[in-house]
């Protein structure tokens, strides 16, 4: 198969490139998931359900680390977005690997949170604050890892020359990412209403 | 489009079309025809396994207890699992795949002039994943227990906790199932609404699309907004059923009802995604079998926007008696009613399409028509049910089952007969037997009358859904309403027997058919301008569009159609 794919990709009857028009779709869909599973909390929340007071037992200084490397690794993607448009492929891959490093970073700290509630006994069954908690942070964290996957997979494209545009691409999708989290970090971390 | 893109355009298409070997031709082809036949047969396939399951529990309702031939006995558990399965067949593994995912890979990419899909390869994945949700589907009527017996509603606690449902495993596949044939059609809706918004032809302007890309575009984001919550709750209901979590449950604060919320809040809007492209597909077909423009393409369109809209305000009809406050029962019934404004709207423009037009009854006409027919049926007895006050008496009767069936059969069955028979000859490049057409669209839709009719009245009668045997009910167990039951399950048995004509002539007609010109039916659109069947990268020359895919017998012109691609004089 050519790299070049059908001509259909090639047509912007929009004006905006098709791979940021089919990201800004797939968005589109993400949104109305995570929105399913916020509104659900809120609602239960807002029904006074036993078990939400729990919220204060998560820690809003390792939430509020974690908000910080996840807002710096969406300042090196577009660092990385910046560069690529300039043709600087090097500079483009450490940036890549820069935002790859803090997702880890973020990821790392969400396992010592885990465990420390685990040890705790606030598993994902105690209660449906936790359970909320675990799957709304989970699935974030699964949207996490397959950024930083696709991610590095980029980051040797270009470095080989080719589909630069998917840097900016995978930054709108990390810009996304970023924006759930903080969602999540008000209503799982600090929220008390 | 500029000289130089064109040159660019030209370059590609060279590169991109090479032959290819059979592997990558049929089975993990890129081209997006091949992936619409793959939706199409699969889609074919689950719609046998869906019959033949309406065959086995429908023989079990006219004769209570007896062996059904070629099936066995039908227990009271393996009852609620062949209609449990039958909804769910029918819904997401046959209308979903052939109408959206099947006709809408087929026909996008050649209605609005490219030669392919913009993103081929979510395109075959998506298939891929499709597939796979049947296999999981197939796989849970075989693990312990059975298959999932807790409607296709699957409302907790009894679709979350085993001991009250039976089926362990059964139902957690059924979950995993629905929830990869959701995460499929969103990486393919993706692509149809991408694909539809940047790849049309030079030239073609919104208002210049055909009917049926517009439809099965704002279906795909009908979906796309509706699906999201409820991938959340089959996640949630899934870690109910595996990991012991009370999403649903309330022992553990959890709320019953916040399932029928995004069940309904998805599935209302569903009817809808699988509707309109049905309405689509009748809107091409009915021009171009009455030689006329399309009456208020405009008007159509918009309706179907305001149809799109409303659809998302519904949801809670559903469930008048689950307990919802009263109040919010009063405004859903008004939004439900209001429904039918801007589709009793679209009716009418089809109907004035009709009105003086030089009318060919042809097979593929046969069928729009007869969908306009029984589809009304189904939409006037929509505002009954819509209605709470009347809902709270006919709720869950076969009341409402009639007039579900006779939205969903007009939509799925009869809306896929009449785009496979119209489009059967792009396709394969043959052309069908219009007299077994003929004998096969009457076997199919007369029984089909015969099987739901008797319904309505059964359901006023006070015939509740989901019940085995009805002789264990003594104001139900009466001669007269079992005569009823034995003439539904005979008609629907007439129904079935008849489809192996269609097998004949689709099978007999594919290979040894009359060989089908460019333009059998002398339409507009642009598929009809390219062989039959196109080649792969679908044109020649890639068209240029002129005009909208409407112009019948245009005054002033001799010919009495005029397709899209050709330049003014």
């Amino acid at each position: 198969m050519s790299m070049h794919g059908p001509i259909a990709t090639h047509r912007s009857a929009t004006g905006v490139p098709t791979g940021r028009l089919g990201t800004w779709w797939l968005l589109a869909s993400e949104i109305f998931i995570f929105g399913g599973l916020i509104a659900c909390f809120i609602l239960f929340k807002l029904n006074g359900t036993p078990g939400f007071e729990d919220a204060s037992l998560t820690s809003v200084t390792a939430g509020a680390v974690n908000t910080f490397v996840l807002l710096t690794s969406s300042l090196s993607i577009v660092l990385a977005h910046a560069a690529i448009e300039k043709g600087d492929q090097n500079k483009s891959f450490t940036y890549i690997w820069y935002t790859i490093g803090a997702g880890l970073v973020f990821l790392g700290i969400k396992t010592y949170e885990y465990t420390g509630k685990i040890l705790h006994g606030h598993t994902i069954t105690e209660n449906l604050f936790w359970s909320f908690y675990y799957t709304m942070t989970g699935l974030h964290a699964l949207h996490v890892i397959g950024g930083m996957v696709i991610m590095a997979l980029i980051s040797f494209d270009i470095r080989k020359g080719y589909n630069y545009q998917r840097v900016e691409l995978i930054g709108i999708y990390w810009h996304f990412v970023d924006l759930i989290w903080i969602f999540l970090f008000p209503l799982l971390y600090i929220a008390n209403f | 489009m500029s000289q130089a893109a064109a040159a660019v355009e030209t370059g590609i298409h060279a590169e991109h079309h090479e032959d290819l070997n059979f592997l990558h031709k049929y089975i993990l082809p890129l081209d997006h025809k091949i992936i619409a036949m793959q939706y199409i047969f699969t889609g074919m396939i689950m719609a046998i396994i869906g019959g033949y399951f309406a065959y086995a529990f429908r023989m079990q309702l006219a004769f209570p207890g007896e062996l059904v031939p070629g099936y066995g006995l039908v227990g009271p558990g393996e009852y609620n699992m062949l209609v449990t399965n039958h909804g769910t067949i029918m819904i997401f593994w046959v209308a979903m795949p052939v109408l959206i995912a099947g006709f809408g890979n087929y026909l996008i990419p050649l209605m609005i002039g490219c030669d392919d899909m913009v993103f081929p390869r979510i395109n075959r994945l998506s298939y891929q994943i499709f597939l796979v949700s049947a296999l999981v589907l197939i796989l849970s009527f075989f693990v312990k227990g059975g298959g999932f017996g807790g409607a296709w509603t699957a409302y907790p606690p009894l679709s979350s906790v085993a001991e009250y449902n039976l089926t362990d495993w059964g139902s957690s596949l059924w979950v995993l199932a629905v929830a990869l044939e959701f995460i499929s059609f969103l990486l393919g809706g993706i692509n149809f609404v991408t694909t539809a918004m940047n790849a049309r032809a030079p030239g073609m302007k919104m208002m210049d699309i055909p009917i049926a890309v517009w439809f099965i575009v704002i279906a795909v984001i009908l979906f796309m907004a509706s699906v999201g919550p409820l991938i959340a709750g089959a996640v949630m209901l899934f870690m109910d059923q595996r990991i012991g979590t009370t999403f649903f449950l309330p022992s553990g604060g959890g709320d019953p009802l916040l399932w029928e919320h995004l069940f309904w809040f998805f599935g209302h809007p569903e009817v809808y995604v699988v509707l309109l492209p049905t309405l689509g597909i009748v809107a091409d077909i009915i021009t171009v079998f009455s030689r006329k423009k399309l009456f208020g393409y405009k008007t159509v369109l918009y309706t179907a926007f305001a149809t799109g809209g409303l659809s998302f305000v519904v949801w809670a009809h559903h469930q008048f008696i689950a307990g919802i406050d009263p109040r919010m029962a009063n405004i859903f019934v008004v939004t439900t009613v209001l429904i039918s404004i801007p589709l009793a709207e679209m009716m009418f423009s089809y109907i004035a399409t009709l009105y003086g037009g030089s009318i060919e009854l042809k097979t593929p006409m046969l069928w729009a028509l007869s969908f306009l027919a029984a589809f009304l049926i189904g939409g006037v007895t929509g505002i009954y049910l819509g209605a709470s006050a009347l809902d709270v008496y006919f709720h869950d009767s076969y009341f409402v089952l009639a007039h579900f069936h006779y939205t969903f059969f007009p939509i799925t069955i009869i809306g896929m007969f009449a785009a496979l028979t119209f489009w059967f000859p792009k396709m394969f490049g043959r052309m069908m037997n219009e007299t077994l057409g003929k004998i096969h669209f009457w076997g199919t839709f007369i029984p089909f009358n015969c099987i739901f009719l008797p319904l309505f009245f059964l359901g006023l009668a006070g015939q509740h859904r989901r019940i085995y045997n009805y002789q264990h009910f003594p104001d139900l167990a009466t001669q007269e309403l079992q005569n009823i039951r034995i003439f539904a399950t005979v008609s629907l048995v007439v129904m079935l027997l008849f489809q192996l004509v269609f097998v004949y002539n689709f099978f007999v007609s594919m290979f040894k058919g009359e060989k089908a010109p460019d333009n059998p039916w002398r339409a507009n659109t642009l598929e009809w301008s390219t062989s039959s069947p196109p080649p792969h990268g679908n044109f020649k020359k890639l068209p240029t569009v002129y005009r909208g895919a409407y112009e019948y017998s245009t005054p002033g012109r001799e010919e009495d159609f005029w397709p899209q691609n050709v330049a003014p004089e």
